[in-house]
């Protein structure tokens, strides 16, 4: 059992706040994303979790145990660092083996785990070499079999596959998702890639300016952004945003069409890009770029002269410059608070 | 002609380094082993037969045997403190390095001015009333206190010039690994030697060998500080050649030092040993 507490945790680098005030929970065995872009102070939370940052205020929870105090060892958990960090002057073997002998495991323990962890990672092959003979994807393998071999409570992994090529990541990806799961430890994994985010996690902590902005399922995230910057920052391409000017009669103008709104005195209008298709009545959009996707067809387009971008089925040729209408499904559009840029349930 | 570049602009150096110091090191080699013109080993037999070798190559290998490994601790705690400072990092190793910018001879005569009969420590000694009279320290009476200063004055010299070394060795070592020991269960001590200490083995070779030639070298501290009444290899080897005039056996002493000097460094080379493929 090892469910992760993060109470008011903040964290000040001289005077400037890396981290404001962070609550999180992470259930146990859950596969908790953070997601953000570089600098949002990713690295920092899960470092202050693995006790490797100490935090300026705030308490860290792990199992019931409060672990802020204590030293990296000693709170249980394992960690795949972003550059690997195999050890060079250590073989495959002694690499995997090293929290096993610094816990003082017997020799056929250590073997054992070892052995069972580098078939798992299919490394089998490689217990013999050093780091400096294998290549980036297997160095990344022994770096999770290393903290596999710990079964740990709790698995940090910092952007471990940011290095790795864009083939050799969809395989580990999926890999990792698999070994993970059949573990059993929870598990906090940092990314700045959304499509990783979606396809690992049991829930996103999307991250922003040293604030954790949402917190919830891949499908909530995406579907329901609690902020406007998650709808900004989620989806390739993201979120479109219009003005909105409530009317007389209580509905809201956006972009010359009127809409049924909340009962708000301001608000903006959103709708992501594949939510839509050509009708007859609908947003107006001047047509600047196509793109064909295959599937589908990217259109980047002028919507009352805010940039406007929609993902339409690929059947009907679209040209640039012609002028199209754009339907929104009603129960997609989504509405923020220009003032809070808060969603507005 | 591309290729050949490189060979080309170092061909000058080469050659330099040829004329100047393998033709008179081979003219070494040949004095040591030749007698008026005649192959002869009656230099080595010379040199051995006279009661000072002995004790001269003893205490070379002795001051040695004592200097480096304290040296090495000393150099090793002194970076990894240095290693640990946010501020003042640099500050602090120009002020160790100070020492690395006298000559031996000029640390040797420090030391005499602290260790001498109307020096520092009778002084010091004298104010607080712990001896009623200047003591004679480095008198012939007393050789362990001159090895001791000996040993002193070339630590204070030369430890400095190890420590650089592995400070810069230290600085190369990502601190990922470090982290990574840490959150494995490695304890502070655990880290140093288990991770600090195998990465550090090329700058521990390089800061190892030069300290140790270094030290099969000793002359001028010792001289300063004792005369000749500690006798070392080098010291016989100037006696030899400019005071009984004898180049034959002062060669033969320069290929002792030698040939120590390359046992001491492969059987370093050998020890810190890097495998191929296990280098940062
Ligand atoms: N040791 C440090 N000293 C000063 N600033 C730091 C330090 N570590 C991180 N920062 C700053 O904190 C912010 C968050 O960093 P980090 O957590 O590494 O971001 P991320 O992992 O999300 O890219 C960045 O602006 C970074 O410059
Ligand atoms: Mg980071």
């Amino acid at each position: 059992m090892a469910e992760i507490v993060i109470k008011g945790v903040a964290k000040q680098f001289g005077a400037f706040t890396a981290l404001h005030s962070v609550d999180l929970t992470i259930h146990d065995q859950e596969f908790m994303v953070l997601l953000g872009a570089s600098g949002c102070g990713k690295t920092t939370l899960l470092r202050i979790i693995a006790g490797l940052e100490t935090p300026s205020q705030g308490e860290v929870w792990i199992g019931g145990r409060r672990v802020d105090h204590l030293p990296p060892r000693a709170r249980g958990i394992a960690m795949v660092f972003q550059n690997y960090a195999v050890f060079p002057h250590l073989t495959v073997f002694e690499n995997i083996a090293f929290g096993l002998r610094m816990a003082k495991l017997p020799q056929a323990e250590v073997t054992r785990r070892v052995t069972r962890t580098a078939e798992l990672m299919h490394i089998e092959q490689l217990l013999k070499r050093y780091s400096g003979e294998l290549s980036g994807g297997q160095r990344q393998r022994v770096a999770v079999a290393r903290a596999l071999a710990m079964e740990p409570d709790v698995i940090l992994m910092d952007e471990p596959l940011s290095n790795l090529d864009a083939l050799l990541r969809l395989e580990m990806r999926a890999e990792l998702k698999g070994v993970l799961a059949a573990s059993k430890t929870t598990t906090i994994y940092v990314t700045h890639d959304q499509v990783e985010a979606m396809s690992l996690a049991d829930r996103i902590s999307v991250m922003n300016g040293g604030f954790i902005v949402q917190a919830d399922k891949p499908t909530q995230v995406y579907r329901n952004p609690a902020a406007r910057f998650v709808g900004s920052f989620i989806g390739n391409p993201p979120m479109n945003f219009l003005p909105a000017k409530r009317g007389e009669n209580g509905r809201w103008h956006v972009a010359g069409k009127d809409f049924d709104g909340p009962d708000v005195a301001a608000a903006e209008f959103a709708i992501r890009p594949e939510d839509m298709h050509p009708a007859k009545a609908g947003l107006e959009a001047e047509v600047r770029v196509v793109e064909p996707l295959g599937p589908h067809t990217l259109v980047t387009a002028q919507v009352a002269g805010q940039p406007f971008r929609a993902v339409l089925e690929s059947d009907r040729a679209i040209s640039p410059g012609e002028v199209i209408t754009l339907a929104p499904i009603p129960d997609r559009i989504r509405w923020f608070d220009p003032e809070t840029q808060e969603a507005i349930a | 002609m591309a290729r050949a570049l490189p060979y080309l602009l170092l061909l000058p150096a080469s050659l330099f380094l040829l004329v100047f110091f393998f033709y008179p090191f081979g003219l070494v080699v040949v004095e040591s082993m030749t007698r008026g013109g005649e192959w002869t080993t009656e230099n080595f037999t010379r040199m051995t037969g006279h009661w000072k070798f002995s004790t001269a190559f003893w205490n070379t290998i002795w001051l040695t045997a004592i200097v480096v490994p304290v040296q090495l601790i000393m150099a090793l705690t002194m970076a990894s403190l240095v290693q640990k400072l946010k501020t003042g990092r640099s500050g602090l190793l120009y002020i160790f390095a100070i020492p690395l910018g006298i000559s031996d001879l000029a640390a040797g005569l420090v030391w005499l001015a602290i260790f001498e009969q109307s020096g520092f420590l009778n002084s010091i000694l004298h104010a607080f009333g712990i001896i009623d009279r200047p003591q004679l320290f480095l008198g012939y009476q007393s050789l362990w206190v001159i090895f001791l200063a000996v040993v002193l004055a070339e630590i204070w010299r030369a430890t400095a010039i190890m420590m650089v070394i592995i400070v810069a060795g230290m600085g190369l070592i990502p601190k990922e690994y470090n982290e990574a020991a840490e959150v494995f269960g490695a304890s502070r001590w655990q880290r140093f030697t288990k991770v600090t200490l195998p990465l550090l083995r090329p700058s521990l070779q390089t800061a190892l060998i030069l300290r140790i030639l270094m030290a099969f070298e000793v002359f001028a501290v010792v001289v300063a500080l004792g005369g000749t009444t500690l006798p070392v290899l080098m010291g016989e080897t100037f006696q030899w050649q400019f005071q009984l005039q004898d180049r034959g056996v002062a060669a033969a002493y320069a290929m002792v030092i030698l040939g120590l000097s390359v046992a001491f460094s492969l059987v370093v080379l050998r020890l810190l040993h890097v495998p191929k493929g296990a280098r940062i």
